[in-house]
């Protein structure tokens, strides 16, 4: 009878699909928050399986900030086309234009901050009451007691003390008008393994998480790449670089590791030799130590 | 990690200072599972409050106001891997004021380690972790015998602890236990052998962990299979498709076999069980499946599918173990959504048989008021049947949790006797 196991990543799997059927069965209108990174990719494609033969019965929702790398937009857009659903776009730009929110100044400014309020504006707008996102338990410490099903109050704030307990595989997504939640159905997964999985499936990323060259300035322990909206010091230089970048964000704050990783196999093995998570690369999580903590209170993914 | 490996989830329960955080971040050190630069926050911290060298416990601190506090207030999971296994660890406080974070804790644990500091033996915390380390059906409970170091690294010491222990675990049902004396703070039989302790012929912690046989802990009898939602793709491929989609509560359920639903009691066969990478011949605990049958049944979501011959009772009185998980008491005769599998219906407790005054096991009667943490045997009706095991023989389809209608908090979980 031993042979009536899972293996780790099927079991996660299993439990990833779960979770998405339950938000599906628990809420009227949810979205999946896509950002075009990996983690949002393998929900999307968990989302996937978990419908099939039927498609995603819900929209992709993706926070623009404006400030993209232009691989991520035809990816999403691809990848819409391809799954027949629909997108809903909440701009910061449009945020900033109608004065809900001010632009960051100076040189290390990022519309990471900014995203908050155009993330619960869309969410309002559209009348989602569930947000299902790709954080994981293990990126930061702030996440490693975030629930599965995960309850804001109707100012889309977290409450790290008020969560309700999880028990089982019983999940409480009952909620009253205005409220939502978030839901994270790879919570249990790492990063290695979401590339072990990925790899398995081979399952199509954006060309930027794959070693290639590219303009690049160091800033901050690491290549941030050269983009319109990147204000060059005097004492910067731009130089070019074969890299890859382990996670995607905000074009402007996102920095790149050199790499030669250039197909699945290598970058999984390069990952599982990494001596450094991979938000050591994100200036937004260097701003302090609990800088993650804040902005997940105030609403962030 | 190969194909094959499996995933394994425990908990951690100790009472304060008995060592826990240092040996979690003892597990995550010695494995190399710690990052660079987490490590290097944690050597910041330490040189700030003027620690000699790392302080391996400052790596399972989470929110701000429990690093302010110095406490673990909440489950924090805590992941690593090894070339043989994935582990989620779910680190649980172990105050007495936390024993719904236990509960909570252990419900999905394979195995519970629970930590004894050896200079002082088994006290009435680790009687209490154990007691719910059981109530749980945890199948594997691991016993550190923590800060060998201290008692001079003595096989007397670690004895004691194993005939205290014994003692008072006769009562309970705990299927499988050991006992590895350790240090978390040196290292001792953690992650790498003692060498200082060659009178213990077992195996390390972690080789324990990595070893522990779990897939016959799975119940692989009694097919169980909630429905969570149909799927009706109306699309060209699949224009009459109508699949129940669900996870595998338990059992193996196999194109072919003869099924019952319930409550409905209408039978069919299986006629498919299909994935995005194909269609499968069987489907067991815990795969995410979609399931057709061969006959058009109205079936929705909190329905089960099980096989003919092997059915759970459909009952509406329910004797149940509850947990109250939330501050505000039950009140008396009130009413409350009862969660079950896929499953949901109204609820109300009518009656506290007895309460665990869980230091001393003992049972409390006459004391009918459950307060956040008190676990009691009680009685519940539901306004329709639940289809359901007993939590002994089957955790998924003999749990269930409460939710307060007024405020839709999660207030209590309980286990069907
Ligand atoms: N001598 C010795 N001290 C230990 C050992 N394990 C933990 N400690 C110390 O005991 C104290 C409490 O440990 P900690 O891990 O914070 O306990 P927790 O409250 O259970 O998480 C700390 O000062 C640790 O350094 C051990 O094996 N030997």
């Amino acid at each position: 009878m031993s042979k009536y196991y899972l293996n780790y990543l099927d079991e996660l799997e299993s439990e990833a699909i779960f979770i998405l059927r339950e938000v599906w069965a628990q809420f009227q209108n949810p979205v999946i928050l896509f950002s075009g990174g990996k983690d949002s990719i393998l929900v999307t494609h968990l989302a996937k399986k978990a419908f099939y033969p039927a498609k995603i019965p819900f929209p992709l929702m993706h926070v623009d900030t404006g400030h993209n790398f232009p691989e991520t937009i035809q990816f999403r857009d691809d990848i819409i086309k391809e799954l027949g659903v629909n997108l809903i776009v909440g701009s910061v730009q449009e945020s900033i234009d109608d004065g809900r929110v001010a632009e960051e100044k100076g040189k290390n400014a990022t519309r990471n901050a900014l995203q908050i309020t155009t993330l619960l504006d869309a969410i309002e707008a559209n009348k989602v009451d569930c947000a299902i996102g790709g954080g994981r338990r293990d990126e930061e410490k702030a996440r490693a007691k975030e629930r599965f099903f995960s309850h804001r109050d109707d100012f889309g704030q977290w409450d790290p003390k008020n969560q309700r307990p999880e028990l089982w595989n019983l999940f409480n997504g009952k909620h009253f008008q205005g409220e939502h939640f978030r839901a994270f159905p790879i919570s249990n997964w790492t990063e290695m393994d979401v590339w072990n999985y990925i790899k398995r499936e081979n399952i199509a990323i954006p060309s930027l998480y794959y070693a290639h060259e590219r303009e690049v300035v160091w800033r901050q322990d690491s290549w941030i790449p050269n983009s319109e909206f990147l204000v060059i010091e005097d004492h910067e230089e731009i130089v070019t670089k074969k890299i890859r970048f382990r996670t995607l964000g905000d074009i402007t704050i996102t920095g790149g590791i050199e790499s030669d990783a250039d197909t699945l196999e290598k970058i999984a093995e390069e990952v599982s030799g990494m001596r450094q998570t991979e938000r050591g690369n994100r200036s937004d999580d260097k701003r302090s130590e609990s800088a993650m903590e804040d902005r997940k209170r105030q609403g962030y993914f | 990690m190969l194909d094959n490996n499996q995933l394994l989830r425990f908990t951690t329960a100790g009472s304060v200072d008995d060592g826990k955080s240092t040996l979690i971040g003892r597990l995550l050190y010695d494995s190399k599972s710690i990052f660079e630069d987490q490590l290097q926050a944690i050597e910041n911290t330490s040189k700030k409050k003027g620690h000699e060298g790392v302080d391996l416990a400052l790596f399972t601190d989470g929110l701000r106001d429990e690093r302010e506090q110095g406490i673990t207030i909440d489950v924090a999971y805590r992941y690593f891997t090894t070339p043989k296994r994935k582990f989620i660890i779910a680190d649980t406080p172990g105050h007495i004021q936390y024993t719904r974070n236990m509960v909570t804790g252990a419900s999905t644990a394979n195995a519970a380690i629970i930590l004894v500091d050896a200079r002082h033996g088994v006290i009435e915390q680790t009687k209490r972790h154990s007691f719910i380390a059981s109530l749980l059906q945890i199948p594997h409970v691991i016993v550190c015998i923590n800060k060998m170091d201290l008692v001079d690294y003595s096989e007397e010491a670690y004895n004691k602890v194993i005939n205290q222990f014994e003692e008072f675990s006769s009562k309970m049902l705990v299927k499988d236990v050991r006992f590895i004396p350790i240090s978390a703070l040196n290292g001792d039989n953690v992650v790498n052998r003692s060498t200082k302790m060659d009178w213990y012929q077992g195996a390390p912690l972690l080789h324990t962990l990595e070893t522990i046989h779990i897939s016959s802990d799975i119940n692989k009898v009694d097919a169980r299979f909630p429905v969570q939602t149909v799927l009706r793709p109306q699309n060209d491929t699949h224009r009459d498709y109508r699949g129940y989609a669900g996870r595998v509560a338990s059992g193996i359920l196999r194109k072919g076999d003869e099924v019952t639903v319930m409550p409905s009691g209408f039978t069919s066969k299986i006629k498919s069980i299909d994935t995005l990478d194909g269609e499968l011949d069987e489907a067991y605990a815990p795969m995410s499946v979609s399931i057709t049958l061969e006959d058009d049944i109205d079936i929705s979501r909190g329905d089960m599918i099980v096989r003919s011959n092997n059915k759970p009772e459909a009952i509406q009185d329910l004797e149940v173990m509850l947990c109250w998980l939330h501050n505000d008491a039950a009140k008396p005769r009130a009413k409350y959504t009862i969660k079950h599998t896929s499953n949901e219906q109204k609820a109300m407790i009518k009656e506290v048989v007895y309460k665990f005054n869980i230091n001393t096991l003992d049972r409390i009667t006459g004391d009918t008021e459950l307060k956040m943490n008190d676990i009691s045997k009680v009685k519940i009706r539901t306004t329709k049947p639940l289809m359901v095991d007993s939590y002994r023989e089957n955790r998924t389809t003999g749990s269930i949790i409460l939710v307060d209608d007024a405020t839709n908090e999660t207030v209590a979980a309980g286990m069907i006797v």
